[in-house]
């Protein structure tokens, strides 16, 4: 168990990166502490897996640093790192049972028998796959298997790190639920220090204390989901997060004043603006959005309904805001107007936040 | 997902089938016929029903031939598919060596099969063939056209050579297409090269290995041209092989009706292990 | 233009893979096909599109029977999971390729082509190959090519499943714009509850080959007419427990109990199954009637909008889902509410008897 620290990271695929656009990850600097769960979120093609690979050692970045501690890995193999990966399709060894798929990783590093069957009943039993252990691996569903990839992961006490890469693309959404949420159990119970990597908000921001996120090799924002939730240093976290993501909203700024369609906003970083003048962006997430008796003037486009709530999608021209209203609450057909709290309306400069 | 039933498709076999037929039925019927029949080769056939069939199975020669045959090919399959797995498993996955390989490995099987019993006699005569004049300059006391042993480890050594290969590229095939998750996982695990080998490798190569040994098996007991270009079955016919065998009979002595009768045995003997084989290898992968 | 499956089953070997069924789909419908992976919305749509043939049952298209009629003569279009297109022709070829299977005129095609590549935002793409294009742009590109075609009958299975996160929320909001003002009939199916609520049109509710319900989204969701039916249209996963009835009171274990009221007050005393659906289960008592409920929390996720919390009531797995950040550490008592009016009660048998 250890800090995970990455110094001045950086990887190119190429032999002779010449240019920004020919690193899959550009500078990174992250300290991560012991025993946390993390992650790495973004889009396809951000780098997130690509990181991932540095930090388990199946990947040497072309620069940089990666310590576990005060010990740096960087060049060290797989193998000797003490780390545990789960891979995005389940991998299982088909001639072996699910016991003996299970205990494999500890057999391989000669712990004796008896505490390899305790530790793999211990684990069959937080993975629910005790009544299957006598069985072939071979047989089993899909979310089995991933089950059986999920527990050889967990099986090693004392592992530095646990990797999992988009554990739950192959999973059912009914399973992908109970799934997630016994990983987190699982987290809480054994204390090691979990990074998970995905494109998928909701099990990102449900799973870690901390996430990442990270666009075209580079990291926007790091922070709890609380606080990229409700200050995204940057329009892209603030779109990428949230379902629906943040309304961008075109805004006149001009004396330490945000107008938008000449309506005056109170905005969160109002004292940031400085000598700001001219056109910025207005963030401000559908949650935070609502509709008053005065404000600013838009069309109600389309209801959606989601079961729990309604997301209403609204048009200021050609421009759509979205806002999120209860079941029951009365949407305005005619000349509706909306407000936005302005603790959580903030005004970004060239997609970042202005500070 | 099933393809839509369309019957037009029966008109793009018609070529096929009739070339088929042509080839293969026809003198397959033909075989069937002569193999109950007794004939003097002037046209005239006389029903015999299956006298020669118990000719032939109370022949101490047939029972010899398919002996060595069985020798024969048991010993190349022992060596080939653990060398031709071994080897594919040194070939590189990626990079610019892969092609190179697969050329190298390929070229044995281009060679025309009587220029290979060509080369390897005369690589291995004792006075002037570079393998036969080393042998017998470094001690060993080599003749393949006089000696039994010799020839049998000629014959057998020419056979490795020319067929690992298949093997190898089967094998090949079989192992590219593991992906790298499988690997990366197996490290992980903390797997020694060996168990890496037994519970990722061996598994996922099962298919190709049941081709691949299925082929050798059949080609192997087939196997008529290299060997009689070799040693023509000799010395004596320490290295008659079973279709050397059949040879010798139908066009040596014009003996149709128990040629025919010996390679219909000779085509069930094949047909009956292929299929037991088959099955067998098949049954362990669906459990 | 009606789509009518009149008794249509599927028998493979011994297995039915789909029960006899009668479902009526009107021309201009959105339809979606609700359940599990294995629940048989594939074969569904494979029937409804003639690519397989029921061993039972007829299959009617505007009037007539199109049992026998295999695939090629019926006008239809299909859209995969896995991006499918023909590797070696260009954005424009590929999606003009069933326009020249038809022989139609080089203008129409042009402009056919250009039409629906502009309405997918595929035009900057026309001149590339499919290997040159993002996992999104490979789909729209299928999806132009389903469209370009002018099908009565489109099925889309699962096209968004191999996407990104946010890459599906953008293309579910396009969809229906797509087939907005068409009059074709068009059958999608899915394995998320959330995506048939956000397209609205009718769903269909499957479970293992079976049917449960059919009929427009909100009503389905709002009263399943079994408890099949409110578990397949329930993310996360409908919260049930057993109750009895006595008299005028429901009781939970002995331990919880409520008042009966409106028609639940006629119902027989005996056991039931009572179902309700996570976010009616909340830390903040809600506005009306609701019963306190204890429990040991599991886990608490946390998504920055929402609090996901996991506790055991009195042996079931509960999930209560609410607006807001609500930490709880796991073995922590919590306090919630339970708003039993939105409350289901399912009979031994598994049907809706009273909400």
């Amino acid at each position: 168990m250890a800090k995970i620290t990455l110094n001045d990271l950086r990887h190119s695929y190429m032999p002779n990166p010449q240019s920004p656009a020919d690193y899959a990850l550009k500078r990174l600097d992250l300290e991560w502490r012991d025993g946390g769960a993390y992650a790495l979120l973004g889009p396809s093609g951000c780098g997130k897996t690509t990181l991932l690979n540095i930090i388990s050692g199946l990947l040497i970045p072309s620069h940089g640093q990666v310590l576990f501690g005060e010990q740096d890995v960087t060049r060290l193999p797989t193998d000797a790192r003490n780390i545990a990966q789960v891979f995005q399709f389940p991998v299982v060894y088909d001639t072996m049972s699910v016991y003996d798929n299970l205990a494999f990783p500890l057999r391989n590093r000669g712990v004796p028998e008896a505490q390899v069957d305790k530790r793999v009943r211990t684990i069959a039993e937080m993975t629910d796959l005790t009544g299957m252990l006598r069985q072939r691996a071979s047989g089993l569903t899909a979310d089995g298997k991933q089950k059986i990839s999920l527990g050889r992961g967990l099986v090693r006490e004392n592992v530095n790190a646990i990797m999992f890469d988009e554990p739950l693309t192959v999973i059912d959404p009914h399973l992908k639920w109970l799934l997630r949420s016994k990983l987190k159990e699982l987290h809480q119970k054994l204390g090691t220090t979990m990074i998970y990597v995905t494109h998928d908000q909701t099990e990102a921001l449900t799973f870690a204390d901390q996430v990442v996120v990270m666009k075209d090799g580079e990291v926007v924002q790091s922070g709890t989901p609380v606080e990229l939730f409700e200050k995204p240093h940057h329009t892209f976290v603030g779109h990428f997060i949230g379902s629906p993501g943040m309304n961008i909203i075109p805004c006149q700024v001009s004396g330490g004043q945000v107008h938008v369609a000449d309506h005056k906003i109170a905005v969160g970083n109002a004292a940031k603006l400085g000598s700001r003048n001219g056109m910025f962006e207005l963030g401000v997430r559908p949650e935070f959005t609502s509709f008053a008796a005065a404000g600013l003037p838009v069309k109600v486009a389309k209801v959606t309904d989601t079961g729990r709530n309604r997301i209403v999608d609204t048009r200021l021209g050609n421009l759509s805001i979205k806002l999120l209203v209860e079941n029951d609450a009365v949407i305005p057909s005619e000349g509706a107007h909306l407000a936005f709290d302005p603790g959580h309306s903030q005004v970004y400069d060239n997609g970042w936040l202005a500070e | 997902m099933n393809k839509t039933v369309n019957q037009k498709a029966w008109f793009f076999v018609l070529p096929v089938v009739i070339l088929v037929a042509f080839n293969a039925l026809i003198p397959l019927m033909t075989v069937v016929n002569y193999s109950m029949q007794e004939t003097f080769g002037d046209n005239t056939f006389f029903w015999s029903g299956v006298r020669w069939f118990e000719q032939i199975l109370q022949s101490d020669r047939f029972w010899a031939s398919l002996g060595r045959q069985l020798f024969f090919t048991f010993t190349i399959l022992f060596i080939e598919v653990p060398l031709g797995v071994a080897i594919a498993l040194t070939m590189p996955k990626k990079g610019p060596w892969v092609s190179v390989c697969l050329v190298l490995m390929a070229l044995p099987l281009l060679i025309p099969w009587n220029v290979v019993g060509a080369m390897w006699n005369i690589f291995a005569l004792p006075d002037i063939g570079l393998l036969g004049k080393l042998l017998n300059s470094i001690g060993f006391d080599y003749n393949y056209t006089r000696q039994t042993g010799d020839a049998w480890f000629t014959l057998i050594l020419m056979d490795v050579w020319h067929w690992t290969s298949l093997v190898v590229l089967l094998a090949y095939a079989g192992l590219v297409s593991i992906p790298d998750a499988y690997y990366q996982a197996a490290r992980i695990d903390g797997a020694s090269n060996w168990k890496i080998f037994r519970f990722i490798q061996l598994p996922k190569m099962k298919r190709v290995l049941t081709i691949a040994i299925l082929l050798r098996f059949m080609d192997s007991f087939n196997i008529y041209t290299e060997p009689v270009v070799l040693t023509g079955g000799g010395p004596g016919n320490a290295t008659t092989l079973l279709s050397i065998d059949l040879v010798k009979i139908a066009l040596g002595q014009f003996d149709l009706g128990p040629a025919a009768a010996m390679s219909l045995i000779y085509f069930l003997i094949i047909l009956l292990t292929s299929w037991i084989f088959y099955t067998l290898m098949m049954r362990n992968e669906e459990q | 233009m009606t789509l009518e499956l009149k008794n249509v089953a599927k028998r493979v070997g011994a297995d039915m893979h789909i029960y006899p069924t009668d479902l009526r789909f009107e021309r201009g419908s959105f339809n979606v096909l609700l359940g599990t992976t294995l629940a048989g919305k594939t074969t569904m749509m494979q029937l409804m599109a003639g690519i397989q043939k029921p061993t039972g049952g007829e299959i009617w298209f505007d009037g007539k029977d199109v049992t026998r009629t295999p695939v090629q003569k019926r006008n239809v279009s299909v859209v995969y999971q896995q991006f499918i297109n023909y590797p070696n022709f260009t954005v424009y070829e590929n999606i003009a390729s069933p326009l020249r299977v038809a022989k139609l005129p080089e203008s129409e095609i042009k402009a056919r082509v250009g039409k629906f590549a502009d309405l997918l935002r595929l035009t900057p793409m026309l001149g590339r190959k499919p290997s040159e294009l993002s996992g999104g742009q490979q789909q729209r590109t299928a999806m132009a090519r389903a469209l370009v075609k002018d099908a009565d009958l489109v099925l889309l299975d699962e096209p968004l499943a191999n996407l990104d996160f946010k890459l599906r929320e953008e293309l579910r909001e396009e969809l229906p714009r797509l087939f907005h003002d068409r009059d074709c009939i068009v059958v999608y199916a899915t394995t998320e509850p959330t995506e048939a609520l956000l397209f609205g049109g009718n769903t269909a509710a499957m479970q293992e080959g079976r049917v449960t319900q059919f009929g427009p989204t909100g009503e389905i969701y709002r009263r399943p007419q079994d408890l099949t039916t409110a578990r397949v249209f329930s993310e996360p996963p409908m919260n049930v427990a057993e109750v009895t009835k006595d008299g005028n009171q429901f009781s939970l274990d002995g331990v919880i109990n409520w008042h009966a009221t409106g028609n639940l007050t006629a119902l027989p005393d005996g056991r039931y199954t009572f179902g309700i659906r996570p976010h009616h289960v909340t830390p903040a008592k809600p506005a009306g009637e609701s019963v306190k409920v204890n429990g040991a929390v599991k886990v608490a996720e946390l998504s920055g909008s929402e609090s996901i919390i996991h506790f055991d009531m009195l042996g079931n797995p509960w999930v209560s889902l609410t607006a807001g950040i609500h930490p709880y550490s796991a073995g922590q008592k919590a306090e919630l509410y339970m708003d039993v009016a939105h409350g289901f009660y399912f009979a031994a048998d598994g049907k809706l008897i009273g909400m």
